[in-house]
């Protein structure tokens, strides 16, 4: 959808990233497979499918954001999710019936957090990048001073069997909560007008200015709906690990990213969708097991993960050439 | 900020005439550089009534020249339209194999400190032909690379650990004259950057970052120009490393991540735009003092020690806030 105006200066389409990425994931999944007999079994890929939802559902806001343009791109989503999931193990305490107050509490904490870096970034024009790279530092303050350096409570039961449990044919909870969000992203993005006004903003500010839509509101609502998503996956997050540290879910911030890239939505922003990144989720967390399946180092994995981006994006991320 | 018009771009430094018209351009466009400076030294002083004591000024300038030196390398590429999100990630690596390779010997230190250098150029090159070759956005390219980097730093060196002999820390404390040799560093740093200012590489760099197909059409080697400023930006990562090492005197594959917002930060405060081509790295240098002096009040005003990240994290926000005000008045009006 509306691609015309960008789509001239991109390479020929062969492949649509989609399926580019889908194929990728099969592709690891034989390597592996090939590797390590047993890697691509059903329980091996239900669990994959598990964690990866993880991944997925944080980058649901990082694929709005960039879809907003003007460089989007929200760097604090790791720490919002580990901060909601702190604040939410603290209020629920392993308690059934707190869990709603606690995801009320842990979401609006997040929503504010979008809100603040929608307005620094609109209103007071700080680059996107520089303005959620700053709210990680809040964050991370906010987590100290909430904690002392010092987590505490539990998940409620009812989430971990949701996260961890199988409910229907045989397969987790979460799996189809995913699915719910993406049907539901999809359908917001594609069929609601604050999609359409999101794709607006994202190609062209002057001219969806112009055409009287409201720019900055739908920027700010793409902020806010990230760490809010970001929030929801820390949250759940919490459900699988039952107990809460402090930097749970820090290391999601780049292949939140990534994965958005990988899906094809381009970073320039106006194009993409959530399709593309759920899939880009699971591309990332097939090659992270292949990588932990080869006894890879930590360290040697954040070097891996680093070279895929750069190669990712160099596959259809690039900028047009100055000599034309 | 800078009085110039968007047209005209940073002509030749030549004559003394010059210098004192581009004396005057730094003094303007740094007004509210300095006057935060100013207040921030005051309540520095009002915290820490032995502010100007030999031992406390020394310690303080010990701990600005990191953050000085990576705040030029910042404005180097921000100068030259591009951004690096690897700085941070560029002073742990360079650090990490510099402790390693010294490994608590004075004899090995040259060495060291040549490789160390030398970790920073190549990661220079390598982010810039990642965005000049590959043609990448600089923000997701070099955020990228900061994960490459880091993750060689703890391959390097996995956890804290590693000494640097004990000349080369006591050293960096010393004074020369009643000078501080980390003030000296700072001046130093700043000459440099004074030098190559008069560099047509700086010139090329102020031309690629203000309008880059401008500066191709004037026979600017623009893609070179990009990769020059990211190598530079990799030295004074490597400056950085060297000063964290001999303030504290081991290794730690954490120690730079935090620089990157900083230097992100300082050059903001210092007044160089974010999108290129205007501003310069002495503003930067302020702006980097500020932001140390800044972190100095939050510990000497009883903050807390678990608030002090947040209010620390809140000063940058308000910071690059207040920078951002003037760049809304002037855009409404035009």
């Amino acid at each position: 959808m509306n691609t015309p105006v960008i789509s001239s200066l991109r390479p020929p389409k062969v492949l649509s990233p989609v399926v580019l990425a889908a194929g990728l994931a099969i592709a690891l999944l034989i390597v592996g497979e090939i590797v390590s007999p047993g890697f691509a079994g059903h329980g091996q890929i239900v669990n994959m499918l598990r964690v990866s939802a993880f991944l997925g559902i944080i980058a649901i806001g990082q694929t709005i954001v960039i879809i907003s343009g003007g460089e989007g791109i929200d760097l604090s989503v790791g720490k919002v999710a580990t901060f909601a999931a702190i604040i939410g193990s603290r209020v629920m305490d392993g308690d059934n019936t707190k869990l709603l107050p606690a995801l009320t509490l842990a979401l609006t904490v997040a929503a504010a957090i979008g809100l603040c870096n929608g307005l620094g970034i609109t209103y007071l024009r700080i680059p996107p990048f520089v303005m959620t790279l700053g709210m990680i530092g809040v964050v991370q303050g906010l987590i100290l001073a909430y904690t002392s350096g010092q987590a505490h409570g539990r998940a409620a039961p009812f989430l971990t069997s949701l996260v961890n449990g199988k409910v229907i044919f045989d397969l987790p909870g979460l799996l189809f909560l995913w699915l719910l969000l993406a049907v539901a992203v999809t359908w917001m993005l594609r069929r609601t007008t604050y999609g359409w006004q999101l794709f607006a903003v994202g190609a062209n500010r002057v001219s969806a200015r112009l055409s009287g839509i409201p720019v900055r509101r739908t920027v700010i609502l793409a902020y806010v709906l990230s760490s809010v998503f970001a929030g929801l996956a820390g949250i759940l997050l919490l459900g699988y690990t039952e107990s809460v540290f402090l930097d749970l879910a820090d290391q999601y911030m780049l292949p939140s990213i990534a994965a958005a890239v990988i899906g094809g939505t381009l970073l320039a922003g106006g194009i993409g969708g959530y399709a593309g990144t759920a899939i880009g989720a699971v591309v990332l967390t097939v090659l992270q097991s292949l990588l932990i399946t080869l006894e890879i180092s930590a360290a040697g994995r954040t070097v891996i993960n680093g070279l895929v981006l750069i190669v990712l994006l160099s596959l259809y991320g690039r900028q047009r050439r100055l000599r034309t | 900020m800078n009085p110039a018009p968007p047209g005209t771009r940073e002509p030749a430094p030549a004559t003394l005439a010059h210098w004192w018209g581009r004396l005057r351009d730094i003094q303007v466009s740094g007004t509210a550089t300095v006057a935060m400076l100013v207040v921030v030294i005051a309540v520095n002083v009002a915290l820490q009534p032995n502010f100007f004591d030999q031992y406390a000024l020394t310690s303080n300038f010990a701990t600005f020249v990191p953050l000085v030196a990576i705040a030029v390398g910042q404005t180097i590429v921000v100068l030259s339209g591009g951004i690096d999100l690897s700085l941070g990630a560029q002073v742990t690596l360079a650090s990490v194999v510099t402790v390693q390779l010294t490994d608590g010997e004075l004899g090995n230190l040259p060495l060291a400190l040549t490789a160390g250098l030398g970790v920073g150029v190549a990661c220079g090159l390598f982010n810039g032909l990642v965005v000049v070759v590959a043609r990448l956005q600089p923000i997701v390219a070099t955020f990228a690379t900061s994960f490459v980097f880091s993750g060689l730093a703890l391959v390097v060196l996995p956890r804290p650990g590693g000494t640097m002999p004990s000349e080369f820390t006591s050293g960096y404390r010393d004074s020369v004259l009643g000078v501080p040799v980390a003030l000296l560093a700072i001046l130093a740093i700043a000459a440099g950057w004074l030098l190559l200012r008069r560099h047509r590489v700086t010139r090329h760099i102020y031309a690629v970052g203000g309008n880059a197909e401008a500066a191709f059409a004037s026979l600017v080697p623009v893609a070179r120009t990009r990769i020059t400023a990211y190598v530079i930006a990799g030295m004074f990562a490597s400056v950085s490393a060297f000063a964290i090492l001999a303030n504290t005197g081991a290794g730690d594959p954490f120690i730079g991540n935090e620089l990157t917002l900083t230097s992100v930060a300082a050059v903001v405060i210092g007044g160089t735009a974010l999108r290129g081509g205007r501003g310069g790295a002495i503003g930067s240098i302020l702006g980097a003092i500020i932001l140390a002096l800044v972190s100095n009040i939050v510990f000497f005003a009883d903050v807390p020690s678990t608030y002090r990240q947040l209010a620390n994290g809140l000063v940058v926000i308000l910071a690059l806030a207040l920078a951002g005000i003037p760049a809304l008045q002037k855009r409404r009006s035009a």
